[in-house]
Formats: structure tokens, C-alpha cells, sequence
């Protein structure tokens, strides 16, 4: 590999850009694929970032061997509540970047959150700041549509890979009905999972965070859950 | 891409930084049960350090030694491990699975 191929990929990295390095497997020639760089092989090159795995295409020339370089993954959780308590540490274990989002300073204290990145910022803000990509979950908490509906239309309009908010089908039923007015349709809000969390009877703050943190996985690796 | 791959890349350069000559092998495909993935990374310096792995440690010690001579003449190499190679005998997967390496040199 060339130093200024590994500088361009160590800095693409550094800067959460997607990138894949081609590599000529007979030759070892080497060359980075960025998405919508017009490559030859931009559609395998596109494949390989969506399973987040590496490929060999054969072409005319040879094999080429596609390595992948995601962003990391990220998780975006807004309200520093008791779930978020167990999501948090359980996200970061499972090799998410976790930020807890909440304006209220009395409940995003370090002191609640040790070693998680906390913004007492309003959801729409943090997350414009955020950018959330295909590589983010996001999970509202807080039941408060003052909160959670405008960090929802934020995630609708990204593309994180993940969507979920916390709440009984009652309330989420009444959260549809106003993103609904709101103008995203069915087509768009269907991307929320909610009532959030796969149905495994989880009861306590921690058994939520499991049954979030399984169908974020199942998310993640492309099964429906 | 997991946290362990920026710091194996950050590795190589910084080494090369110094002025030591680089290796970097990836695992390009695997069959069966091989222990690591595709696209795992192992770099290698010329006084033998490596961090990262392309294998459970059943092939590292042949991988850095190819690296080794990789650095001097500067061609890359595709090495093939598994049961089914003359090399299994001597430096095989125990797991039964076979993995192919990408073995390269930083220049």
C-alpha cells in the first residue's frame, strides 16, 4: 500500500467517511472508492458498505479484493432517563458511540451517565448537529412529545439505520397521528419501531435495554424484528 | 469496521512515521469456520512487532515471517491457509476452516 493511500484512508476515517479500498489481489494495486465517486465498481463497492462486509468481484483484469471502512457505529438515545441508564453503558459494550440527548439538566448529569457523551442540547438541535448516517440508531425515551416528536423528524428525515421510541401502543398510536399532521406518511413513520424493543416481556429498565439493544442488532444485520 | 482496525492502520503509519519498514495483511476470504473475518488486519514492523490478527494465532508466526521477506523485496502475496494445504501440517487451522491473506508491504 502507498503512504498517501494509507493517509487518505486513515483520514477519511477520521472524518466518518465511508470509504472502500480496492485492492488488485495480483498485482496489489490499490485504489479508495468513495460513494458516488462514479468507480467502476461502485455497485459491489456499494453492496459491500450496505452489509457492512468485504467482497471479491472478479473482473476482467483479476480478482479485487473490497475492504470496507464504515463510520463507527453510532447510538443517538433522547432522554437521559432510567432506561437510558442501562441502554447507554449496554450500547457503548455492544461498540456504539452512545450520546444521551436531554435539554433538562437535572436528569443528563454525568454523575447519572458516567463515561457517555451528554448533550443538554433540544433534540432537533443536537441531532442537526449530530448527522446522524446509516450507520446510527436512534431511540427517543422520554414519552414527552415536546422532546421525542421533534428528535422523531429528525430520524425521518436521516438515514439511520434504526429508529425506536419508547412508549405504550396508545401513545405511540397518538405520536403517529401527529407526525401525521406533521406530513410524514405512513411510508416515512413506518421506519419507527414502537412500541420500541423486541417483545421478550422485558419489564425492568434493564431487560428494556436488552429487548432494544436485540432488535437494534437485528436491525443492524439486516433481519426484520 | 471495528475500533481494533483504526488502531492497527494508525499503527502502521505511526511506524512508518518512525522510519521502520511496514507490512499489512488482511484476511481477503475465508471457508468453513475460520476465526476471523474478512477484512481483518495484522501490521507488521521489521523487528517483528504486529498488532492485530488474521487468525486465532495459528498462522501469525507464518504470515510476519512472509511479511519479513515481503519488506525486503516488496511484492505482494496471497497466502492460503486450511486443512486441505501442504502447509496445514505445519502451521493449519485447528478449527478445519481455510482463510486466504493479502500480505503487502507500506511503501
Amino acid at each position: 500500500m502507498k503512504t498517501d493511500l494509507l493517509k487518505q484512508l486513515l483520514a477519511d476515517r477520521s472524518a466518518q467517511r465511508t470509504v472502500v479500498l480496492a485492492t488488485h489481489l495480483a498485482t496489489g494495486d490499490q485504489r479508495l472508492i468513495h460513494p458516488g465517486d462514479g468507480d467502476p465498481l461502485a455497485d459491489d463497492a456499494t453492496l459491500a458498505i450496505q452489509s457492512d462486509k468485504p467482497r471479491t468481484v472478479e473482473t476482467a483484469d483479476g480478482d479485487v479484493f473490497l475492504n470496507v471502512f464504515n463510520p463507527p457505529l453510532r447510538m443517538i438515545i433522547v432522554g437521559a432517563v432510567h432506561i437510558a441508564q442501562a441502554l447507554a453503558p449496554m450500547a457503548a459494550m455492544t461498540g456504539y458511540d452512545v450520546t444521551i440527548v436531554d435539554p433538562r439538566q437535572a436528569w443528563a448529569t454525568p454523575e447519572r451517565f458516567p463515561e457517555i457523551r451528554i448533550l443538554d442540547a433540544w433534540p432537533d438541535e443536537a441531532l442537526a448537529a449530530l448527522k446522524p448516517d446509516h450507520r446510527t440508531a436512534i431511540v427517543t425515551l422520554t414519552h414527552d412529545p415536546k422532546l421525542d416528536d421533534p428528535a422523531l423528524q429528525a430520524a425521518l428525515s436521516s438515514d439511520a439505520f434504526y429508529i425506536g421510541s419508547l412508549g405504550s401502543r396508545g401513545t405511540h398510536a397518538k405520536r403517529i397521528q401527529r407526525l401525521e399532521s406533521a406530513g410524514f406518511d405512513a411510508e416515512r413513520h413506518c421506519r419507527i419501531n414502537g412500541p420500541v424493543g423486541l417483545n421478550i416481556g422485558a419489564k425492568s429498565p434493564a431487560e428494556i435495554a436488552v429487548s432494544i439493544m436485540g432488535q437494534v442488532t437485528a436491525a443492524l444485520r439486516g433481519l426484520a424484528a | 469496521m471495528t475500533t481494533e482496525t483504526r488502531d492497527i492502520l494508525q499503527s502502521a503509519a505511526d511506524w512508518q512515521a518512525d522510519g521502520r519498514k511496514v507490512a499489512l495483511a488482511t484476511v481477503v476470504s475465508t471457508w468453513g469456520s475460520a476465526p476471523r473475518p474478512a477484512g481483518s488486519q495484522l501490521a507488521i514492523a521489521e523487528n517483528g512487532d504486529f498488532v492485530g490478527s488474521v487468525s486465532g494465532g495459528c498462522v501469525e508466526g507464518a504470515v510476519v515471517a512472509e511479511a519479513l521477506e515481503i519488506m525486503r523485496h516488496g511484492k505482494p502475496k496471497q497466502m492460503d491457509f486450511g486443512v486441505s494445504n501442504d502447509e496445514a501440517w505445519e502451521v493449519g487451522l485447528a478449527c478445519g476452516g481455510k482463510i486466504s491473506v493479502f500480505v503487502e508491504r507500506l511503501d
